[in-house]
């Protein structure tokens, strides 16, 4: 049995699917973090269930490619049962959805999520008023503490078994009577259907302009295009407004009319996080306490790192001479050797100090629902680079790792600003190249000079987004952007989501790291990096860095962070200060910053901005890193 | 008085009359539960005419200053 969850943004679909699946989907307090399906498979009452965890999506008339992703794969996959997810807080505006999905004559349940918030705000919900307006169960749950969860499934399986659909509630007589006549012409005219839907779904689609049915049939079947069009007019002429707009207040109105019926408030309870946004939207004290927050925030995790890191490195570097004692540091074993264990010490020294605080805290931040209160703050200054607020999301989440935040820039509706902001979050200092900026600059020059990195970043991205969006002029839509209640972190969901972050450290970079160490000391034991690094001579001539660091930067493309343990391996020795001045350390780490994004990010670029856009990103980094650090080497 | 949104100050409450926008802007304020008939209170608007915050039905929505002309409202 296939189920799907299906429901407007941030209703708890993705906690949900995390309490059967274990943490698998990444869940956080903003609209449209799921931009893909994920899937899952788990037995129930001995059968197997397939579930799917579909994008967010506010109606079945969608815009972004998330909410087309979703609709899509609810009208071509053979679900057998939707479970309709709904922020019980968000009642009246969530029964939009509700509706249209009814229409889709689905088996289907209503899950009344946060139902124990909806309380706290003062809205009680008859349930089996509900489910008798529907004609499907409805099934109260608090999924962030598993409660009903179990309630929900069992009546999902259920529902699937019996394929029992709900009811389908009719608009007004007037527009019902168009809506009738429309879906018979369909029927008679046996439209060719890409999807298996109901007529009288598809006559409101056409009835609501929906360009994506529109042009997928119409070009085919110009006699039934005449008849939309007359009924369209119909309904503008009798109501005085275009005919999508009928559509959607005939929802609307039957939605306001069950919400009153099956609601009563009662006396809200206010929380001192309600008052939050008082000061943290404030529009003074908002920045001052944005600046304050980011610069806590990243002061705590270069602390926390250096604490853990140096007492770990001078614990690995007294392993190496050890061996030295046992086998001959001439032999090519012992190359070997040392470098898989400067490859493993670069994982955990190195690496792990830095990556796991700042992930914790990326996710403390994400599930309190902050990154939404930021895109609000700044969406002025985005607006000066020609973006709009939305986009500072992929680019916060650029920060931990750029993957994610390209994959995130879907939450953009036009095809321009996706690859406006692609191209900068691929420029913003991920994890791993934080770990280069504390490791090298902060560890072996000052704090203060890799802060400094930090903001001359941030005016290279800005001066760069302003060059971008001159290209290509076009002016942004403006941003509409739910800002959702603040939610108090679960220690549990913020561990397990750092750790699912982690893993991709730990499984795929962790032994690439190692590899490459192992690599490196061959072909320096063959004498072979001498080719590579009199190829990259003339760069690093430029740049004035030691002839070594050429073969350093080929792994930098593998992964960010290799390039600097590679470093460490080249010059022969973790103390980086005694073979390089703090000048040629500033500019290596500029040029690693800006160059050429790592593979997995060419890969996800690749495939969300095309081929062209791509190589166009990796020469416009290039020029930008070799620019940058030839100007760091003659000024700093 | 009818004006348009972006226009009203913080903490004044309004009706919506009309979403004067496109297709496409009108079915995205829909999705969020704001239709001509809604009741909108403004509660915060960012400086240098960055976008405002409004309440729509017990929920948090920011609209840029574009989307904002777009609305136009009645106020009380």
């Amino acid at each position: 049995m296939r189920i799907a969850l299906m429901g407007q943004p941030n209703s708890g679909k993705s906690t949900i699917f995390n309490d059967v699946a274990g943490y698998k989907a990444i869940t956080s307090n903003f609209p449209g973090k799921t931009v893909k399906y994920t899937l899952t498979k788990f037995n129930l009452l001995g059968q197997s269930i397939e579930l799917v965890d579909l994008p967010g999506t506010y109606s079945l008339t969608s815009f972004d490619l998330a909410e087309l992703e979703a609709r899509k794969y609810l009208l071509k996959c053979n679900v057998d049962v939707v479970i309709n997810v709904i922020d019980a807080s968000l009642l009246s505006r969530s029964l939009e959805l509700t509706l249209q999905l009814l229409e889709l004559k689905l088996p289907m349940v209503i899950c009344l999520n946060m139902i124990d918030e909806a309380e706290r705000k003062g809205i009680k919900i008859d349930i089996e008023k509900l489910s008798k307006v529907f004609g499907v169960p409805v099934v109260p749950t608090i999924a962030l503490k598993g409660k009903g969860v179990k309630e929900l499934f069992s009546q999902a399986y259920k529902i699937g078994e019996k394929k029992k659909i709900g009811k389908t509630l009719n608009f007004s007589k007037d527009v019902e009577k168009v809506i009738g006549k429309l879906s018979t012409h369909i029927k008679k005219k046996q439209v060719d259907q890409e999807f298996n839907v109901p007529e009288r779904f598809l006559a409101l689609k056409y009835l609501e302009n929906d360009s994506y049915f529109m042009e997928n049939y119409e070009k085919k079947n110009g006699d039934l295009l005449k008849k939309i069009i007359y009924f369209q007019d119909l309904l503008r002429e009798t109501h005085d407004r275009p005919s999508d707009v009928v559509i959607s207040s005939e929802r609307h109105h039957l939605s306001m009319n069950i919400y009153e019926s099956v609601v009563l408030l009662i006396r809200p309870h206010t929380n001192l996080i309600d008052y939050l946004d008082n000061i943290l939207m404030h529009p003074l004290l908002g920045y001052v306490f944005l600046g304050l927050i980011l610069y806590l925030f990243f002061n705590l995790v270069f602390t926390a790192g250096k604490m853990v890191e140096e007492p770990l490195l001078d614990y690995f570097y007294k392993i190496i001479p050890l061996i030295g004692r046992i086998i001959s540091s001439e032999t090519l074993l012992f190359s070997i050797i040392s470098g898989i264990i400067q490859g493993l010490a670069g994982g955990i020294a190195i690496v792990l100090p830095y990556l796991f605080p700042f992930l914790f805290g990326l996710a403390i931040l994400e599930d309190l629902g902050y990154l939404p209160r930021i895109a609000f703050l700044l969406d002025a200054f985005l607006h000066k680079i020609g973006l709009h607020g939305k986009a500072i999301i992929p680019f916060i989440l650029g920060y931990g790792c750029t993957v994610p935040a390209i994959m995130a820039t879907r939450i953009l509706e036009s095809e321009r600003d996706r690859f406006i902001t692609s191209v900068l979050a691929s420029m913003i200092p991920c994890a791993a190249r934080m770990i280069i900026i504390f490791g090298l600059v902060a560890f072996y020059i000052n704090p203060q000079a890799a802060f400094a990195i930090y903001i001359l970043n941030i005016i290279v991205v800005t001066l760069s987004g302003k060059i971008l969006s001159r290209l290509l002029p076009e002016v942004s839509p403006g941003m509409i952007l739910e800002i959702p209640a603040y939610h108090i972190p679960s220690i549990k969901v913020v561990l397990a989501k750092t750790w699912l972050r982690m893993k991709e450290f730990i499984f795929v970079a962790w032994p690439l790291l190692i590899v490459g160490s192992a690599i490196l000391s061959l072909l320096q034991y063959f004498k072979a990096d001498m080719f590579i690094n009199n190829f990259f001579s003339p760069l690093t001539t430029l740049l004035g860095l030691p002839l070594v660091v050429g073969t350093t930067l080929i792994f930098g493309i593998l992964r960010k962070e290799l390039s600097m343990l590679m470093l460490i391996q080249a010059i022969g020795t973790a103390n980086v200060i005694s073979v390089m001045s703090k000048t040629q350390i500033m500019t290596f780490t500029i040029f690693i910053i800006f160059y050429i994004p790592c593979v997995a990010t060419l890969a996800v670029l690749w495939r969300e901005i095309g081929s062209k856009r791509t190589l166009f990103t990796i020469a416009f980094t290039s020029i930008l890193a070799i620019v940058l650090a030839t100007i760091t080497r003659f000024i700093y | 008085m009818i004006t348009t949104l972006d226009l009203i100050k913080e903490g004044k409450k309004v009706k919506v009359i009309d979403i004067s926008g496109g297709w496409g802007i009108r079915q995205r304020l829909g999705g969020l539960g704001i239709h001509p008939g809604d009741k909108i209170i403004v509660k915060k608007s960012a400086i240098m005419r960055g976008p405002i915050l409004i309440s729509v039905h017990g929920n948090q929505v920011a609209l840029g200053r574009g989307v904002a002309r777009k609305v136009v409202v009645e106020a009380e």
